[in-house]
């Protein structure tokens, strides 16, 4: 059987042979036209910037152009890591992204557990449709929202501490208080959207089991604890390794949107460091030298993640 | 059947009531951020209250007399309609080529697009060439760098994978090609994904304010959340309009800051309940297959 099975593939991979490349082109003609638009966009915007990397081993001047301009090989990185102010934004980088994740990481999967207790169809769609909002609403917009919602003269959370008879805090302008912010506002914005893949795989259980659970006599919390969440577990461990994949991406809109000069000691993360060293300081060596060492430490998370999702169920994302 | 029919014990009247109540507190502190900046925007200040005290309009009508509140809206409404509307057609097609397993080098296309999605130049690069192309202070700046986004490509072509094959046969003995097949059968099937793929986008064009701020420096062609962004953040007095004098009383900047950011946030508010649905759809078939 195997054998002849293997003939008929060498036959058919032979005939498949005889039809030339450019011939096979022609043949799908109509779907090559269809996918060549995005082959361009793709091949200009997506790998055009990727040869200006070389910058980063250059120092570049405006005069001389990427080209030009002279190669100083790892005097860029040198420098860099020879900066305090690096070291420091790579440490904020990581600390936030941590907290980030031990506080939003666990809140959709509870919200999700809790949301599918409710029996009244109504008002569950009634709480997902209002928690799924401010995943809609703008870091802008947001960052005016709670620059006044956490101001220490008007803003209500200071206008009842003040009522306590306690000081007002700044919280945008604290050093203290900035990292607590911007988990919570995160936590704010993302738990209601970040609950749809686990209600997703809620909705997937199979009824048999929780049948099977009634009979045993078992509780609201009991069916909770040993069904769903066990049952879920496959689903949490992808987004997990995919969050910890991810964790040099800043979310670049909401730091730059609340942050000010007074929290950059404890705020200022690898995007927004880019962004003022890059096109306010001018430093386009430099800046692009963090854009590489970032991307390069966040490629090198995606690929590792990836390995591992495959390897603990099979399911990675390619 | 044996659980339709389980009468509520004591312990889950208990449960449901908390968790109720829960659920209630959540999204109480989800609404009342936006709530609080109403009542800014009417006068009301340095208060907790459910209520207003006062309701004066005057902010909002120093908006509305801000020309740059305007051209921004015009703005952010082109970019969104032009944005949306190319992304989806060019998102849609590579995505349908790509579904089809006779394509050739299908592998090596697909990974030149997915590879996109965890490697980019970077700022700096990305912003030398966009000057190059001379789309610096142009509106292309804003709608052909994320004209497609691998993501929702990939996303697009699980759901056209998932299409029986049978459905196509039929205009394929009729001799119809590849393209005419796509627009007649695929497209009718495919609305609830095209949708979804089309509201984030728009979503994603409405919200968005960073490449308008490196590429765009002509006040008047800048988009709606970058004219915001001045306003309500740098708190750029250049860009704000006030009728009547801010020291009489009469409304302050915070009142004007918070109307600015209602009048740009209305929209999203207002069409979000009816197509919410459809923003849930494509994380179901994203999560489903990865």
């Amino acid at each position: 059987m195997n054998k002849i099975n293997s003939a008929e593939k060498t036959r058919i991979k032979a005939q498949k042979k005889k039809v030339g490349f450019f011939q096979n082109y022609w043949r799908n003609r109509y779907l090559v036209l269809l996918l060549l638009p995005a082959v361009v966009y793709f091949l200009i915007f997506c790998y055009g910037p990727m040869p200006g990397i070389i910058m980063a081993f250059k120092n570049y001047s405006f005069r001389l152009g990427i080209l030009k301009s002279p190669w100083i090989g790892f005097a860029n990185f040198k420098l860099l890591f020879s900066m305090k102010s690096f070291g420091e934004v790579f440490g904020n980088t990581l600390i936030i992204s941590l907290y980030k994740i031990l506080a939003g990481f666990p809140a959709p999967i509870i919200f999700a557990l809790l949301l599918n207790e409710v029996r009244q169809e109504r008002f569950k769609k009634t709480i997902q449709t209002i928690s799924y909002l401010p995943h809609f609403v703008s870091w802008v917009v947001l960052g005016g929202l709670f620059m006044q919602f956490l101001s220490p003269s008007t803003g209500p959370i200071n206008v009842v501490l003040k009522s306590l008879g306690l000081d007002p805090v700044f919280f945008l302008g604290d050093v203290n208080w900035f990292r607590s912010v911007l988990v919570s506002t995160a936590v704010w914005k993302g738990f209601g959207w970040g609950s749809i893949v686990y209600l997703a795989s809620i909705s997937s259980i199979s009824p048999t089991l929780y049948e099977a659970a009634d009979m045993d006599g078992a509780g609201r919390f009991s069916k909770m604890w040993n069904i769903t969440l066990p049952e879920m577990i496959p689903v949490i461990t992808i987004m997990l390794i995919f969050s910890v994949g991810g964790i040099v991406g800043d979310d670049f809109d909401q730091i730059f949107n609340l942050y000010n000069e007074a929290v950059y000691s404890v705020g200022d993360v690898l995007g927004t460091y880019i962004y003022r060293m890059g096109l306010i300081d001018m430093k386009y060596s430099l800046s692009t030298a963090v854009g590489l060492f970032r991307n390069v430490i966040s490629f090198a998370l995606v690929i590792f993640a990836n390995m591992v999702a495959k390897r603990i169920n099979e399911y990675g994302i390619w | 059947m044996a659980s339709l029919l389980k009468r509520r014990t004591k312990g889950d009247v208990i449960f449901d009531t908390i968790n109720g109540i829960f659920m209630i507190l959540l999204c109480f502190s989800t609404l009342y951020p936006f709530l609080f900046l109403l009542f800014q925007s009417f006068g009301n200040s340095a208060t907790i209250s459910l209520l207003p005290t006062t309701f004066k309009i005057t902010a909002y009508i120093s908006v509305i007399k801000n020309s740059y509140v305007w051209s921004g809206f015009v703005n952010t409404i082109m970019r969104t309609v032009v944005g949306t509307v190319l992304s989806v057609i060019v998102t849609m097609c590579a995505a349908y080529a790509l579904s089809k397993r006779t394509f050739p080098n299908r592998g090596f296309w697909t990974g030149l697009i997915v590879f996109t999605m965890f490697f980019s130049g970077g700022l700096i690069p990305s912003y030398l060439l966009m000057r190059s192309l001379g789309l610096y202070n142009s509106f292309w700046s804003m709608i052909l760098p994320s004209l497609c986004s691998a993501y929702n490509l990939t996303i697009m072509r699980n759901f056209f994978m998932g299409i029986p094959g049978e459905l196509e046969e039929s205009a394929k003995i009729d001799g119809a090609n590849d393209i005419k097949i796509m627009f007649q059968i695929i497209v009718p099937v495919s609305l609830p994904i095209i949708a979804t793929i089309g509201l984030w986008n728009a979503v994603g064009h409405w919200n968005a304010w960073f490449d308008c701020m490196i590429y765009i420096t002509e006040a008047r062609k800048q988009v709606l959340q970058l004219i915001l962004r001045r306003i309500v953040i740098e708190g750029t007095s250049q860009y704000m309009s006030f009728t009547g004098n801010l020291d009489d009383g009469t409304y302050t900047t915070e009142a004007v800051k918070a109307a600015t950011t209602m009048v740009a946030t209305l929209p999203i508010l207002a069409v979000y309940p009816f197509v919410q649905k459809y923003f849930v759809k494509g994380v179901m078939i994203g999560s489903l297959k990865g």
